[in-house]
Order: C-alpha cells, then structure tokens, then sequence
C-alpha cells in the first residue's frame, strides 16, 4: 500500500565549522528520511564550504548513504574556490533552478 | 514556457549586509527564468531594499571610478526584476512592509515596490504554490 510521501527540502546556508546548526540541519534531514520523507538538503553560501571530499566531519556522506539528495549551489562553490575535482561524491553541484523546480513541486521548505 | 503558478518569498535582511539579500535576489530571477510568477513580501529591514535614494559610488581603495565599480543598488534589482516579469509574462508583486517603512522612514521606494501589510503576505501564501521564508539570524 503506497501513501503519499512528504517532500522537504531543507536550504542550509551556514558555515559548517562555525555553528552547530548544520549538524542539527544534518540530523533533521536523517529523521525525516528515516520517517519515509524523500529530503533534499540544498546547501547556499557559506554552508557549501562542508562540500570538499577532504571535510570532516563527513556528515554529508552519510546523509546520501540515507538517501537524502544533497545540491550545492554552484555559484556559491565557484565563489569559495572550491572545484568540482573536491567535492565529495555525495553532493551534486546545481544552479537555483533545481530549488525553484522544488519549491515549484511543493516541497516543504526551510531556510537556516 | 510559463505558467499561472506563483512562489511567495519573505525576506527580512537589511540591504549591503549579508549574502542572504543576493541570495534571495538570484533565487527570484530564477523564478522568473523558469516561467513562474514571484510575489515578494518585504519586512523589517528588508523594506530598505527598495530606497531610491541608494547611490553607487565610487572605490576609491580599488582606484575604480563609479562606472568601473558597477556598485548594485537592490532598488534597480527590484525593477530589473519586474522587466524581466514583464518580458517573460509572468506575475511579479513586490510588497513593502508598511509599518516597518514608517518605522524607518524609507518611503521612496521603487516604481516596482507598493506598500502593504502582513495580511498581503498571507493572501500571497495563499495565491501561491509554495512560499519560502527568508528569515534574518
């Protein structure tokens, strides 16, 4: 019996070496996948510098291994200096269109 | 292609302060690129965006003159933003805030910017598939 599955869309916009939000972002975003949502973290500005594969610790990783679709916003990741040869596998660069067609879809979102 | 749908956006942040206002701006012109209408509903600080008595200027630190800084003034990314409705044919609705205008004395407000109250941001989350709160820290 299949039900309607809830879509969120969780956009993380902070440092994630300076603020404990974004692990309790990246805790969020586990329970709501564990509860059957189908999540997509979207992290902006200063939150895609916890995109390089070289971070730690590597929250992201284990969120894709739950299933939750991690974007990074590509302008954000140019601005930083951060190429896409080091950006770890679980994140996939995009522009804002991807959010824009979420939002457009209905998910449910937030913005920290 | 574009569609009757609308997203409504509510930004808070003061202009020239954080990276959310240009955030906020290039996420709303990508509303508009993909055919979809943009209500926006100014508040508190954010109401200062649409000012027109904001000037570029010059950097002098740089050694740019005013035309090399190309400095952004968010009240022309306001009306840049409903050209660009315009030429696509969708909707585009910017709503100041009116008692946080009072508050802070910014009534020369863009062309494209009307004052209203919060009770426009509800008829916008309502008119609207989705809406998204930008909130300040």
């Amino acid at each position: 019996m299949g039900g309607i599955v809830t879509r969120y869309l969780l956009i993380e916009s902070r440092d994630p070496f300076g603020s404990t939000d974004y692990v309790r972002r990246c805790e969020l975003a586990a329970a709501l996948r564990a509860d059957g949502a189908d999540v997509t973290l979207f992290l902006v500005e200063n939150a895609v510098l916890g995109t390089r594969a070289a971070a730690r610790p590597q929250a992201l990783e284990k969120l894709a291994k739950q299933g939750v679709q991690v974007l990074a916003d590509e302008f954000a990741l140019r601005e930083r200096g951060i190429g896409s040869g080091e950006i770890a596998p679980a994140v996939k660069p995009t522009d804002l269109a991807a959010l824009v067609g979420l939002l457009a879809a209905g998910a449910r979102a937030t913005w920290n | 292609m574009n569609d009757s749908r609308c997203l409504a956006f509510l930004l808070m942040d003061a202009p020239f302060e954080q990276a959310r206002t240009a955030t906020a701006f290039r996420l709303i012109d990508a509303t508009l690129r993909a055919g979809i209408g943009a209500r926006v509903f100014a508040y508190e600080g954010a109401v200062s965006l649409a000012v027109t008595r904001q000037k570029p200027h010059a950097n002098a630190i740089h050694g740019r003159a005013l035309e090399e800084e190309a400095h952004p003034t968010p009240h022309a990314w306001i009306n840049a933003l409903a050209d660009l409705a315009r030429e696509r044919g969708v909707p585009f609705d910017w709503v100041n805030c009116g008692l946080c205008v009072d508050e802070r004395g910014a009534d020369e407000a863009a062309p494209s910017a009307r004052r209203g109250s919060p009770a426009d941001f509800w008829k916008m989350a309502q008119e609207s598939v989705n809406t998204l709160v930008i909130p300040t820290r």
